[in-house]
C-alpha cells in the first residue's frame, strides 16, 4: 500500500512534466487546429536561451521573463516566415514543415551548446515538499505554475475578446473572417503564445531531466498523449491528462507482472487509445460533429 | 601440448611479421586505399538523430588526423579520414559502409559506433576482408578472431567491467542485497549478464531486483521509487550519462543512501557527476581505463597536457568535460600507432596483423598502468580497469589494475 | 463516384486526387522502367544496393500513399508494419530455413492481418487522434521486438543476422544485382496491382471515403470494411517491403525500426505527392539521398541542412513531385501546341 501511494505521488510529480508540455500542445492546437511536432524542440531551444542568459549573469527571474518574451516573439516570427507561406498548402505538407523545423532546431542547438547534459537551476529549491521526499519543492512549484497557467489560459479563452477570436479563427476560419477577425494574425498570436508556454514548460522540466538538445524527445510523446487523452480542445483536460498519464505509467510499471516494466509506455499508450475509442474527443474535449 | 603448439605458431607468425615488415621497407605493398602519399580511412558515426551526442567522437578523430597530417603524416603518408553519418540506424550504416568501401575505397573502416550498426556491417566487412578496426562499442562479441578475423574492439567490454564490480562486491560486501538498474538495450543487458556471471552461484540470492528503463523515457523517477521499495543496499547503475545523473540525483532527493556503482560510460565528472550534484555523488563507485578531461588531478599529467594542447589548437571551443573527446583521441592514437607499425606494407592483412601485435602501448589518455596488448588470439585492446570512488570533486582511484577479459561466446 | 467527387468539402484532410491523375502515362512509364532495368548494368555494386533500398522504401511509401492518398487515413505507424515484415522474413529464413522468396508472401499476409486488426480501433479515430494511435504503435514496436519472451526468436536487443541469397540457376550476376532485379520485379508487380486496385470498385470506395465519409456511407459504401481493408492492404505491402529490406540489409534489430523510419516514410509521401503513386519513388529518393547531401554540406549541422532542404521543397512545390509532373505536362502541352 505504501508503494502504491508512493507510486501515485511519484506519478503526479512526473505527470506535472507532461501536463506542462500538454498545455503548450493544446495552445497550438487551439490556434492552428493541428499538432506541432517541433513544439518540444522550440521549448528546448528557449530553455537553452535562458540557460545562456544565466551563464552571462542574468538572475533567474530576469532570464525567465526575457526568455518568455523571446519565445513569444520567436514563435510569431517562425509562423510569419515559415508557415504563413504554407497556409494554402495541404495539411500534410504543413506537418512535413514541422518535421523540418524540428530537425533544424535540434541540430542548431547541438552545434551551439553541445550534447553533454547541463544542470539547470530551479527557483523553488529541491528539498522535500511538506515532508514527503517523493515530491520536491521544485515539483510542487512546477505543479503550481502549471495550474496558474491553466487558470490564465482558461480566462484568456473564455473571457477575453482575443481568446474568443482565436478559438473562432481556428475552428471556423471562414465564418471568423466574415465577422471581421484577422485570422492570419490570430494564428501568429497562437504560435507566439504556444512558444511562450512551451518555454515555461521547458524551464520547469529542465531541472528534473537535465538540459540537453534531446531532452524533449520523450517529453513530447507523453505531452501529446496527455493532451489527446484530456481532449485537445481543453486546457483543463490536458493538465488532468498529464497527471493521469504519469500515474498510469507508474502503476503499470509496478503492478503488471512480467511485462509491465518493459512495456509501460506501450501499455499506457494502448490504454489511451482505448479511451479514445470510447470517447473519440478525449476525456474533456468537445465532441466532433461531422457534417456533409 | 596443443597450447605450446599454438604458442609456437603464434611466435612464428610474430617472427614472420617482423621479417616481412623489415623487408617491406624495400618493397612497398599496398591494398586499395593506400598509396605512397595517402592512407584512406573510413568511419561511420551518428552525427544526426537521437544518438548525435556521439558525433563528437568522429569530429575528434578527424581533428586528430589533421594534427597528424600537420606533423608530416605517418611514415610520410597523409591520413585521409572519411567519416559519414549513420544516424544510429543499421540500414543506413550498411549503406554508408558500402559507400566507404566501394565508392571511396578506404583501406579500413575505423571506430564505427554502436552495437547494432556494427553487427549489421560485420558480415559484409569480414566477407570482403576489410578491417573493421577498433569498433566503438563494448559488446564482447568483437573479441572473436576465430570467426571474425577482420573485426576488433577497442574499449573494455561491458561484461568484463560488470564482472569487476561483481567480484568486488563478493569480496567487500558478500551479504549485499543488490538492485540492478539498466538500460533496456544491448548495452544494459550486457552489463546485467556480466554482473550475474561475476556473482556466479550467489547471483540469485544477492540480486533482489532487476529494473530496466527505455531511452525514450523523460525521467526515471518512478523506477527509483520502485527500486527503493525493494530495499536493496547496493544499486548498480548501468545507464547512459543523462539517466545516470538522474539516478544519482533522485536517490539523494529520496534521502536514500545505498552504495551506488555506476558504469564507466557514465562516470564523467563534467557531464554526469556535476549535473547530478557533487554532494549527491559522494561515495559513488565506478571503474576507469581513461583519464577524465575535467578531473583536476590530471592537470600536470604529460599525456593530458598533450591532449589539452591538441584541443586548444584543433578543436577550439570544444567542451572538454565531454568524455567522448578523450575517447576519440585514444582510439585515433591507437590507429595511428598501428599504421605506423605497418611501415610500407599497407595491405589490409598487415593492418590486422599489426593491430593484433600491439605490445604495452599506452595512449596519452589512458590511466597510468593501463596498457594495450593484443595478439592473434586476443582482439580486446583495452582490457584493464581500475576501481575508483568519487570524493570531493574528483575520482580517487583505488586498488590494483584489474584485467577483465571476457572471450566472446 | 462522380457524385462523391462533386461534394468534396474543404474539410477533407487529404485533398482529392482524381484517379486518372494517380498514375503515369505509358510513354513515361516505359522510360522509367528502362532506366530502372538498365542502370544497374553500368554502376558499382554499392549504387545497386542504394537502388535496391530506393525501391524498397518506394514500396513502403507507396503503401502509405494507398492508405492516405487513397482512403484518407493518416498513419505515423508504418515503421511498425515494416518491422513486422522484416522480422517475419528474418525469422523464417534463419530459424525455419525457409527460402527467402517464400518468406515475402508470408510477411505480407501476416502484416495484412495485423493491419486489418489495427484498422478496427482506428475506425473510431480520425485526424490527429488517428495520428497519435499510429504514432503509439510505432513507438511501441521496438519495445515489443526486444521483449524477453520473444528473445529466442527475435534475438532480443541483439537482433538477427540474415544471409543474403545468391543468384539462382547459376546466373552470372552478383548477389546485389540479383537482389535488385528480384526487388524490381516485386515492386513492378505491386505497383501494377496497386494501380488496378485504386481503379477498381474498392479503389473508388476508398476515394469516396477519403473525399467525404458520410456521403460515401450514404451511397452504400461499407465504410468500416473499406477503411480497415485499406489499412490491411497498406500494412501488407509495407510488410513485403520490410521483408525485402531485411534481406538487403542482412540484419534486423529493434533500432532499425524506430519512429524515425515512420517519419521518413511520411516525408517521402509528402515530397512525392500525396495520392500520386509514381511519386513514391521520388519520395523514397528524397529520404535516402537528401540526408547524404545534407551531410556532405555540413557534418555538424546535417540535421539543419536537411530541414532547410525540406523547407525549400515544400515551399517550391507544396504538392510534391506530383506538382512538378503536372507543370511539366502543361509545358509539354504548350510546346506541342506551338
Amino acid at each position: 500500500m505504501e508503494l502504491f501511494a508512493n507510486q501515485v505521488l511519484a506519478g503526479i510529480a512526473t505527470g506535472a512534466i507532461y501536463a506542462c508540455m500538454a498545455l503548450a500542445v493544446v495552445m497550438i492546437y487551439q490556434a492552428i487546429d493541428h499538432l506541432n511536432f517541433a513544439q518540444g524542440e522550440m521549448a528546448m531551444f528557449s530553455t537553452f536561451v535562458s540557460w545562456q542568459l544565466m551563464q552571462w549573469g542574468v538572475p533567474y527571474w530576469g532570464a525567465f521573463v526575457l526568455t518568455v518574451a523571446f519565445s513569444f516573439a520567436a514563435g510569431i516570427a517562425i509562423e510569419r516566415l515559415l508557415f504563413k507561406p504554407l497556409a494554402k498548402a495541404p495539411i500534410l505538407t504543413n506537418v512535413a514543415g514541422f518535421i523540418a523545423l524540428y530537425a533544424i532546431i535540434n541540430s542548431v542547438a547541438g552545434l551551439i551548446w553541445d550534447f553533454t547534459i547541463k544542470q539547470y537551476p530551479t527557483p523553488f529549491g529541491s528539498s522535500p515538499f511538506l515532508g514527503s521526499q517523493l515530491i520536491s519543492t521544485h515539483q510542487a512549484g512546477m505543479i503550481g505554475i502549471t495550474v496558474l497557467l491553466l487558470v490564465l489560459l482558461f480566462i484568456f479563452f473564455r473571457f477575453t475578446r482575443v481568446g474568443l477570436a482565436m478559438r473562432a479563427a481556428a475552428s471556423l476560419p471562414e465564418s471568423a473572417r466574415l465577422v471581421g477577425i484577422n485570422t492570419s494574425w490570430m494564428i501568429a498570436l497562437g504560435w507566439g503564445m504556444a512558444a511562450a508556454i512551451g518555454s515555461i514548460a521547458g524551464m520547469m522540466i529542465a531541472p528534473v531531466v537535465f538540459l540537453e538538445p534531446n531532452m524533449m524527445l520523450g517529453v513530447l510523446i507523453y505531452g501529446f498523449a496527455a493532451a489527446v487523452l484530456g481532449g485537445l480542445t481543453s486546457p483543463f483536460g490536458a493538465v488532468v491528462g498529464g497527471f493521469l498519464v504519469g500515474i498510469f505509467e507508474n502503476l503499470v510499471g509496478t503492478y503488471i507482472p512480467g511485462v509491465g516494466n518493459e512495456l509501460k509506455l506501450p501499455i499506457a499508450l494502448a490504454l489511451i487509445v482505448t479511451v479514445l475509442v470510447v470517447k473519440p474527443a478525449g476525456l474533456f474535449g468537445r465532441p466532433i460533429v461531422k457534417r456533409v | 601440448m596443443l597450447s605450446t603448439l599454438r604458442i609456437a605458431a603464434v611466435s612464428a607468425a610474430v617472427v614472420a611479421i617482423v621479417t616481412t615488415s623489415t623487408a617491406a621497407f624495400a618493397q612497398k605493398k599496398y591494398d586499395t586505399g593506400a598509396t605512397d602519399t595517402e592512407i584512406k580511412i573510413g568511419n561511420i558515426i551518428p552525427y544526426s538523430g537521437p544518438a548525435s551526442a556521439y558525433g563528437v567522437i568522429g569530429k575528434t578523430e578527424e581533428a586528430y588526423f589533421r594534427m597528424i597530417n600537420d606533423q608530416g603524416g605517418i611514415n610520410g603518408r597523409k591520413i585521409n579520414f572519411v567519416t559519414y553519418d549513420d544516424a544510429y540506424s543499421p540500414p543506413k550504416a550498411v549503406e554508408q559502409v558500402r559507400k566507404l568501401v566501394e565508392s571511396d575505397e578506404v583501406l579500413a573502416v575505423f571506430n564505427p559506433l554502436g552495437t547494432p550498426s556494427n553487427t549489421a556491417i560485420q558480415k559484409y566487412l569480414n566477407g570482403k576482408k576489410i578491417p573493421q578496426l577498433f569498433v566503438a562499442t563494448g559488446a564482447t562479441k568483437w573479441n572473436d578472431p576465430k570467426n571474425f578475423p577482420w573485426t576488433m574492439g577497442w574499449q573494455p567490454s561491458y561484461q568484463s567491467e560488470a564482472q569487476i564490480y561483481a567480484k568486488w562486491l563478493l569480496k567487500e560486501k558478500p551479504d549485499a542485497k543488490i538492485a540492478v538498474f539498466y538500460q533496456n538495450d544491448d548495452f544494459g543487458k550486457d552489463y546485467l549478464k556480466g554482473t550475474k556471471d561475476g556473482l556466479g552461484a550467489k547471483a540469485a540470492s544477492m540480486i533482489v531486483m532487476e529494473e530496466s528503463y527505455e531511452v525514450s523515457e523523460p525521467s526515471i523517477d518512478g523506477h527509483i521509487v520502485k527500486i527503493k521499495a525493494a530495499n536493496p543496499d547496493v544499486l548498480l547503475i548501468y545507464a547512459t550519462p543523462k539517466f545516470g545523473a538522474q539516478t544519482i540525483k533522485k536517490t539523494a532527493e529520496l534521502g536514500w543512501k545505498p552504495l551506488q556503482i555506476i558504469t564507466n560510460v557514465s562516470a564523467s565528472v563534467g557531464s554526469v557527476m556535476q549535473p547530478a550534484g557533487f554532494d549527491n555523488a559522494q561515495g559513488v563507485l565506478s571503474a576507469a581505463y581513461a583519464k577524465d578531461g575535467a578531473d583536476p588531478q590530471w592537470n600536470d599529467d604529460p599525456g593530458m597536457k598533450k591532449w589539452l594542447a591538441f584541443l586548444d589548437k584543433y578543436m577550439p571551443g570544444a567542451d572538454r568535460t565531454d568524455g567522448s573527446i578523450v575517447y576519440g583521441y585514444g582510439a585515433a592514437q591507437t590507429l595511428a600507432k598501428v599504421l605506423e607499425m605497418c611501415g610500407n606494407d599497407l595491405t589490409r592483412a598487415n593492418v590486422m596483423k599489426q593491430a593484433a601485435s600491439l605490445k604495452d602501448f599506452e595512449p596519452d589518455t589512458l590511466l597510468p598502468g593501463v596498457k594495450i596488448n593484443t595478439s592473434a588470439a586476443d582482439f580486446a585492446p583495452v582490457a584493464q580497469l581500475k576501481m575508483q570512488r568519487f570524493k570531493g570533486q574528483k575520482w580517487e582511484l583505488f586498488g590494483e589494475i584489474i584485467s577483465g577479459d571476457v572471450p566472446a561466446d | 463516384m462522380s457524385a462523391a467527387e462533386e461534394v468534396v468539402t474543404e474539410a477533407a484532410a487529404v485533398e482529392a486526387v482524381p484517379k486518372r491523375a494517380m498514375t503515369l502515362g505509358y510513354g513515361t512509364s516505359l522510360v522509367v522502367l528502362a532506366a530502372l532495368i538498365l542502370t544497374p548494368l553500368f554502376v558499382k555494386n554499392f549504387i545497386i544496393f542504394q537502388m535496391t533500398m530506393l525501391l524498397i522504401y518506394g514500396l513502403a511509401v507507396l503503401a502509405l500513399n494507398i492508405l492516405t492518398g487513397g482512403s484518407g487515413q493518416f498513419s505515423l505507424g508504418q515503421s511498425a508494419f515494416y518491422a513486422v515484415g522484416a522480422y517475419t522474413s528474418a525469422i523464417l529464413m534463419e530459424h525455419a530455413g525457409m527460402n527467402y522468396a517464400l518468406t515475402l508472401p508470408v510477411a505480407g499476409l501476416i502484416c495484412f492481418g495485423f493491419g486489418f486488426l489495427f484498422g478496427q480501433p482506428a475506425l473510431r479515430l480520425s485526424g490527429v487522434y488517428l495520428a497519435l494511435a499510429t504514432f503509439a504503435l510505432a513507438t511501441a514496436m521496438p519495445q515489443l521486438l526486444k521483449l524477453g519472451y520473444f528473445e529466442h526468436w527475435t534475438g532480443g536487443v541483439q537482433g538477427l543476422v540474415v544471409t543474403k541469397p545468391d543468384a539462382p540457376f547459376g546466373l552470372p550476376m552478383s548477389q546485389d544485382m540479383w537482389l535488385y532485379y528480384f526487388t524490381l520485379a516485386i515492386t513492378i508487380a505491386i505497383y501494377i496491382a496497386s494501380v488496378n486496385l485504386l481503379r477498381s470498385r474498392s479503389g473508388r470506395a476508398f476515394m469516396a471515403i477519403r473525399d467525404n465519409e458520410i456521403a460515401a456511407s450514404a451511397m452504400g459504401v461499407d465504410v468500416a470494411l473499406y477503411k480497415t481493408l485499406a489499412f490491411g492492404v497498406s500494412a501488407g505491402i509495407t510488410g513485403v517491403a520490410g521483408g525485402l529490406g531485411a534481406i538487403a540489409v542482412q540484419f534486423v534489430a529493434p533500432d532499425g525500426y524506430t519512429i524515425t523510419l515512420a517519419i521518413s516514410l511520411f516525408l517521402g509521401m509528402v515530397v512525392g505527392g500525396v495520392g500520386w503513386l509514381p511519386g513514391s519513388i521520388v519520395g523514397s529518393a528524397f529520404i535516402i539521398f537528401v540526408p547524404n547531401i545534407a551531410e556532405g554540406i555540413s557534418k555538424g549541422l546535417s540535421g539543419a541542412v536537411f530541414g532547410v532542404l525540406l523547407f525549400l521543397v515544400i515551399f517550391l512545390v507544396p504538392h510534391g513531385a506530383r506538382q512538378v509532373a503536372i507543370i511539366a505536362q502543361q509545358l509539354i502541352g504548350k510546346l506541342k501546341k506551338n
